[in-house]
């Protein structure tokens, strides 16, 4: 396992959240701006800001962009069947191909779901998914007995995680 | 229509943003532009629909909760019913229809690890359908970042 642990926040911490994850104000001194709104100094939002980072608490700050706005169309998680004692050094190395956004080792659920191993993959067409599917077919060898690439069709729902409290 | 200076931006902005007094100045040098053609680039990116947002982007593990992708297998007559009753939940942060005979495919984030075996058991009970969770066993890599 390798799940992260958790830190504490505070009120504050949180208030900061919730005060910033539809985004930052797009002015000339933005932190200054949310500190004004929070009742706060500004380098008390900078020190706080910039320890959540260090944390990992902010995995990223800038442009989240949309990717079907981009030209993304096509949205594949790749999954693949792979053996158990190879698959946390494979996985290494398709979550370091440079086209896999998200990859991921997962329960298998047999008889209906083989599939241990997830790498989401997105391109502009199917056909880009898949020559990249192919890359980590290769990469991945005889120790994969099976794959598959499920495509989304369709976006039921999107709200990304909100804190609400 | 985006130009040169908007994917220039989109490309060099999706990480590193810094945290300082004048944070859009101390990048517009890199882009070869001034602060103020920065954010208002930025302003209609968002505004478009081109990026969601322009800002943190949180780790909901980090922050105490609980994340877990779950499967479900719907028969195709039954599809809408059981999306809205996902979806009603709050829990479900992403719901996704994917071509597979499990084919509906969503995020479960709570506050704490034990609210998710209760959503579960609350879908279960509420559609008739088994919810197969698919948690995270080890992270691998996790970094969308797309070229504009």
């Amino acid at each position: 396992m390798n799940a992260p642990l958790s830190v504490p926040l505070d009120a504050t911490d949180r208030r900061l959240i919730q005060a910033t994850q539809a985004g930052l104000p797009l002015v000339p001194r933005p932190y200054h701006v949310l500190a004004e709104q929070l009742g706060l100094s500004p380098e008390e939002v900078i020190v706080r800001l910039q320890r959540m980072l260090d944390l990992g608490i902010i995995r990223r700050l800038g442009a989240i962009p949309n990717h079907y706005a981009l030209g993304y169309r096509a949205n594949g998680m790749t999954v693949w069947d792979v053996a158990d004692e190879v698959v946390d050094a494979l996985g290494e190395r398709v979550g370091a191909l440079e086209f896999v956004s998200h990859c991921y080792r997962r329960p298998r659920h047999p008889p209906d779901w083989p599939y241990n191993l997830f790498a989401m993959v997105h391109g502009r067409s199917r056909e880009e998914v898949e020559t990249k599917a192919r890359a980590i077919r290769a990469l991945l060898g005889t120790a994969c007995r099976n794959h598959d690439i499920l495509y989304s069709t369709r976006i039921l729902k999107k709200t990304g995680l909100r804190l609400t409290g | 229509m985006m130009d040169s200076l908007d994917r220039a931006l989109i490309n060099g902005l999706q990480g590193g943003f810094p945290i300082c007094e004048r944070p859009f100045a101390a990048v517009a040098a890199r882009f070869g532009c001034d602060e103020a053609t920065v954010i208002e680039r930025l302003r209609a990116l968002v505004e478009s629909g081109t990026l969601s947002r322009f800002g943190p982007l949180y780790n909901a593990e980090r922050m105490g909760g609980a994340v877990c992708l779950a499967a479900m297998a719907v028969p195709a007559e039954d599809f809408d019913r059981v999306a809205e009753a996902v979806n009603r939940h709050p829990e479900v942060a992403h719901n996704y229809a994917r071509e597979h005979q499990l084919n509906m495919w969503f995020v479960l984030a709570t506050e704490t690890p034990a609210q998710l075996q209760d959503v579960i058991q609350h879908i279960e009970a509420e559609t008739g359908l088994r919810v197969h969770a698919m948690p995270r066993i080890r992270e691998y890599f996790v970094e969308l970042r797309l070229k504009a």
